[in-house]
Parts: structure tokens; sequence; C-alpha cells
């Protein structure tokens, strides 16, 4: 689904970095990636990867202090968003950019009817009428497949099941038709039958609106199945970015690599999985050169002295990795000569 | 796999757990959560028998009643010769040396104010497996068996990862020379370079000391990869028991079917047909009559509205709950 009109979320050189009493944490450390128009994002990444800060990066909800974005532009159809006045943002969020969170229950008001949860954000965005809202937004739980709508908008988030809840926050954020959805472990939460419904709801109502997604996980299932590019975090790095067939197909990055590798599959039997040995090093002493390097069965003198580019390769696939550049063939043959 | 020729270590007959629930009126009839309704099985000697199914299927709430975590309301446990469920206090404490557990949150498990030599000696203390001059000994080698220094013995659970805190809930469980652990979602907190770390681990113990496992997990991935049976539960009841592969190969119950067809699998090119089940669970305090699972059922008839399905022999070993087959 590439589409060659410009991508109406373009995100450059971006840094969020945390300050706290143990020094600065660099959670995202200079990340580059774009999205088009009915196009799905997958941004993956094991825990404490810089993921989730990204996304809040992009609507600026990260708390500050102690979060701040250091670096970069993050521009929204040529606006940038990090110089934007809260008046301004507050216009984008929740109309032009929706965000869905992993539990539904943190981010409904548990005390207000959720229809009206819903209708309060089309009276403010698009200025329609008490009525309408409440009309628009039977409609919205109808759309995101929520029996006797008209019941369940006067009913309290408690009284609905977590795959309900769920549902709710994808009308409440579609509500407005925006133009990028951002989903942060939308499914993590609950159980799989419930998760393969709202996956395929993103899906059908995707195809509808025709809206950009970003589908933040930490679960390569849930990628292979829904989007059409992937980027692959490692310590506030994207360490790999390529269209999914080919991440899964060929990866190229060893983490990517390892990654892949220690799943268990589901379909075939293994005796023992490979494991990636060793630890994420912690955000705040990250290592001067390659990150993942003290976990890497490649590991060469270079690699501990500077930081490898994210370099696109001949076949468009993009990878941070000391072995896909033209100094570790030199490195190799230095090797040879002595 | 010839489990008719090996040993039953456990055997679970009957077994019910009814939570009651608060009622405002003092004339209404209690309620009470089915959690546990009428389940039995066997395990048999260094198995990994595993347990899966859904939020709320009692899957967790079977593997607490067995070790008496929580009270049953009925049935029976044998575990050598006796019935767990009628033991006292003191023969039932000295049963827990026999019979371990490793939970989710390896964090809130682990007292936060011992040090892991404190947490792994107090085991060992109250089974009194180890004379008190041997256990630094012992307690070194049982690092060694988790893969953790030994400098470890004088730190803090907060000072290590979420997989090393893993670890210790490990080498907690093997201080007192368990013959049964009984894994509650033991990995399903971790990320998966780690999990895989942990799987390997388990499996590596198993084989070196013979330990038989009940893992309880929702992830049908993982499941797949550590189990020689596997259970499935649907809301307190089990609804298809069989050997590993049978059970992935050929499944007959048409929830196990939608169970398996859901799991996002890290393969875009994979094309399947998926059985996507419509609704949600049912409460388990008022569950359908009938088959508990035909509200979801794709393949529901009039007979499964009112008639409980028992669970049957279809293959070697292989057992469904369904008027289906």
């Amino acid at each position: 689904m590439y589409d060659s009109d410009k991508p109406v979320l373009e995100v450059k050189g971006l840094k969020t970095h945390l300050t706290t009493k143990n020094g600065v944490s660099k959670a995202v450390d200079g990340i580059d990636f774009s999205l088009h128009k009915g196009e799905t994002l997958g941004i993956v990444g094991e825990s404490g990867c810089g993921k989730s800060m990204t996304s809040l990066s992009i609507l600026r909800l990260i708390p500050s202090p102690p979060g701040k974005i250091v670096d970069g532009s993050i521009l929204f159809k040529g606006k940038n968003i990090v110089e934007m006045s809260e008046d301004q943002l507050r216009k984008i969020r929740g109309n032009e950019i929706s965000m869905i969170f992993q539990e539904p229950m943190t981010s409904l008001n548990p005390v207000i009817p959720v229809g009206e949860q819903i209708a309060e954000a089309l009276r403010l965005h698009q200025k329609l009428g008490k009525k309408d809202a409440w009309q628009n937004s039977i409609e919205m739980l109808k759309l995101v497949g929520i029996p006797s709508p008209e019941k369940r908008a006067k009913q309290e988030p408690f009284q609905l099941s977590g795959g309900m809840r769920q549902r709710v926050m994808i009308a409440m954020a579609l509500a407005c038709r925006p133009e990028v959805l951002i989903a942060d472990e939308p499914t993590t939460a609950l159980d799989v039958t419930i998760q393969a419904q709202i996956l395929e709801l993103i899906k059908k109502l995707q195809a509808k609106i025709g809206m950009g997604v970003i589908m933040i996980t930490h679960d390569l299932g849930v990628v292979a199945e829904t989007c059409d590019k992937v980027a692959v975090m490692y310590a506030g790095n994207i360490v790999e970015h390529a269209p999914t067939e080919q991440l899964f197909s060929d990866p190229k990055h060893p983490y990517t690599k390892g990654l892949l590798n220690s799943l268990p599959r589901i379909y075939e039997d293994q005796d023992e999985l490979a494991t990636i040995e060793g630890n994420v090093p912690s955000p705040y002493h990250l290592p001067e050169g390659c990150r993942f390097a003290s976990r890497c069965a490649h590991r060469e003198a270079i690699c501990d002295r500077k930081l490898p580019e994210l370099i696109e390769q001949s076949d468009g696939v993009k990878v941070r990795c000391w072995m896909y550049t033209d100094q570790w063939a030199l490195h190799e043959e230095k090797e040879e000569v002595l | 796999m010839q489990a008719q020729t090996r040993k039953v270590i456990l055997q679970v007959d009957h077994l019910k757990q009814y939570f009651p629930v608060k009622t405002n009126s003092l004339f209404k009839p209690k309620n009470y959560v089915k959690a546990v309704d009428d389940v039995s099985f066997k395990l048999y000697e260094g198995e990994t028998l595993s347990i899966v199914g859904e939020s709320g299927c009692g899957k967790s709430t079977t593997g607490r009643a067995i070790l008496r975590l929580d009270e049953p309301t009925s049935g029976k446990v044998h575990y050598s010769g006796k019935n767990i469920l009628e033991l006292n206090k003191r023969d039932m404490r000295k049963l827990r040396g026999d019979l371990q557990v490793i939970f989710q949150d390896p964090f809130a498990s682990l007292n936060p104010r011992q040090t892991v030599k404190q947490i792994l000696n107090e085991a060992m203390a109250i089974q009194e497996v180890v004379p008190k001059k041997e256990r630094l000994e012992r307690l070194l080698e049982l690092l060694s068996y988790v893969g953790l220094p030994p400098e470890s013995l004088s730190r803090y659970p907060h000072e290590f990862s979420g997989g090393q805190r893993q670890r210790i809930g490990i080498a907690r469980a093997l201080a007192v020379d368990p013959r049964l652990i009984i894994c509650d979602e033991a990995v399903s907190a971790l990320d998966v370079s780690i999990q895989a770390q942990i799987l390997n681990l388990l499996k590596k113990l198993q084989r070196q000391f013979g330990l038989t496992f009940l893992f309880i997990s929702h992830d049908l991935s993982v499941v797949r990869h550590i189990s020689d049976r596997v259970m499935v539960m649907y809301l307190g009841k089990v609804v298809e028991i069989a050997e590993k592969k049978s059970l992935f190969d050929q499944s007959f119950h048409p929830y196990t079917q939608a169970l398996l067809s859901s799991i996002p699998v890290p393969n875009p090119k994979l094309n399947r047909d998926r059985v996507i089940l419509k609704g949600d669970i049912p409460s388990p305090i008022d569950p359908p009559k009938g088959c508990r699972f035909h509200t979801r059922c794709p393949f529901v008839m009039d007979r499964c509205k009112t008639e409980e399905p028992e669970l049957r022999e279809v293959k070697a070993n292989h057992f469904v709950s369904c008027h289906l087959v």
C-alpha cells in the first residue's frame, strides 16, 4: 500500500530524553520514519526500547519534567508538531491524530457514560450540536461492533467487558475520522480470541477511513498480521526498518535475527529456543559504540568504537549495523593481511 | 510417549472451586463464581502438562486449588497415595517440599527486604532439606543451576532484571528438592528474548532432576514448545485434553480451533482460514446452560443449549467434550 504522495507524518531525528536524579535517560535517541495515508507502520521492540516514548512524543504527551523533546522534528502534513503551541496541539489531538492505549480503563473517565465521552470529542472538534453528537456517537459504537449501542452508550466503563472497552476507545479515537491513528499495544491486555476481533476491526476501519496507523507492539505476530512496514527499536534507536515481508523472510540486523529466532513457533517443534545472551544496556549509561554490541555474536573492534548509522541497503531495507557498511569489508581485509 | 505405562504422580478428581459472590440482600440466594467446575485429570511423572485458556477459564484457580493456596470446594487430589485435601496442616507443610510453585510476577512473590541468600535459606530451613553446615554450598549450587553469578547472594530482588528475578524464583522452588512444580504464567511477563532463556532453563532443569511440570499459560506458542500434553479450559470446564502433537495437528473442539487460529503468527506469508469468535466470554457467575461454549460456537446445535457434553475419548489419549464429535 505504498503511496507515492507525500507522507502524512514524518519524524526526523527525534530525540526524547528524560532527566532524573540518576542522570539523563536517552529513551528516544534519534528516530526517523514516515507514514503515508492508508499505511500501517509497526514499531516493535522489547520493554524499555523507547517505542512507547516515541508514540507519546508524536502527540507531545511526554510528562515534562522529566521528559523533553531535545532534538528533531515531527512533521504532520508539513507542520512541525514540536514547535506548536498548546492551542494548536489541542486541535490536532483526538481530531487529526488519535491514540489508543493498552489499558482502556485508565484512559476512559470512569464516571461518565461512554456515549457521552465519544460525543464530547465530536462537540469539541467537529462543532456538532448536542443531539447530533449523541447520534454520531451511537453510530460509532455500532461501527465498532458493540451490540445494542443505544443501551451501551448510556453505560459507564465499568459495566463493559475489557474487549468492549477497547472497542469504545477505538470508537472514540476514530469519531473525528483522524488521518493518523497511533495504537500503543492496543491488544496486549486482551485475550487472544478478543485480540483477533480487535485487530480485524482496526484493519477494517482503516480501509474505510483511509488513515495511517502506527502500531506499537512487542508482539511480532501482531506485526506480521497487520503492518505494511516495520521499524525494530533497540535501546532508543531504530536498528532495522523494512517492509514486513522482507523483515520476516530476510532479517538483517543481528538483533532482529535474534528476536525472530527466540520466538516459540506454533506450527513447528523446536528442541531448544535460540536466545540472545545478556541484557539491554541501561538508557542512563549507553555504550559509545553499537548498543547491541555486548550481546552480538559478530562483534568486532569497530562496533565498540562508534555507533553505526541507519543505512539504506540496495533492497531498500535500512539497517544500523557495521556489517552492512563498506568499513566492515575494509576491516575484514585488514584482518586477513595481519 | 506411552502415557499408559507411566507412573501417575498426581491425580485430580472432580475438583470444584466455587467462590461466593456478595449479594446485597439477605434473602436472595447466594451466587457463586464457578471458577473450576468438575475438573479431573492425571499428571504423569516427568511430563509437562499445560493448562491453557483465556482469562477466567479457571486455569490458575486449578493450580492454586491443588496446592491448597485456596481451599477447594470439593473433589480429590491424590498425590503419592494420599488425598492432599484431607491432610492436616503439619502434613501439608511437609508435602509442600514436594510441590512447588513459580508465579508470573517474581517481584511480587519475593520479599523485597530479603537478600537472595535469605530468600533461599528460608525455604531450606522450613523444609529442613539441607543441614545448616552444608547450606552455603547448596546455595552456590542452586545459583549455578539457574545461571546466576555467586555474587547474587548478597543482593536484593530489586537489583535484578525481570528475567533474573524469575531465575531467583526458580532457584527458590528448586531449593527444597521438589518433584512437581506448578508454573503459573511463569514466563508471561518477560520479553521474548528473556522468555526463551527461561523456557530453555526450565527444560534443562526438568531433564536434570526428573521434574514434573504443571504449566499454566495463556500463550499457545509457549505451550507448544514446553508441553508433552495440553489441557484446554473454558469457563471452569475442560474442553479438550490430548498429547501435544495430537492437539496441535488436529484439534476437535471448536473452541480449541478458534484459540489456535486466533494467535497472531510471525509469518506474513502464511494464509490461514481464521475462525474469529463473536462476542465476549460469558460471566462465570451465570455460565450458559448446556455446553458453556454454545453462545460463541460457530457450529451450535439445539442440543448444545440444553445438554452438557461429556469428556469423551475420540482418539487414543485425546479427550474432547463436544456434541459434534
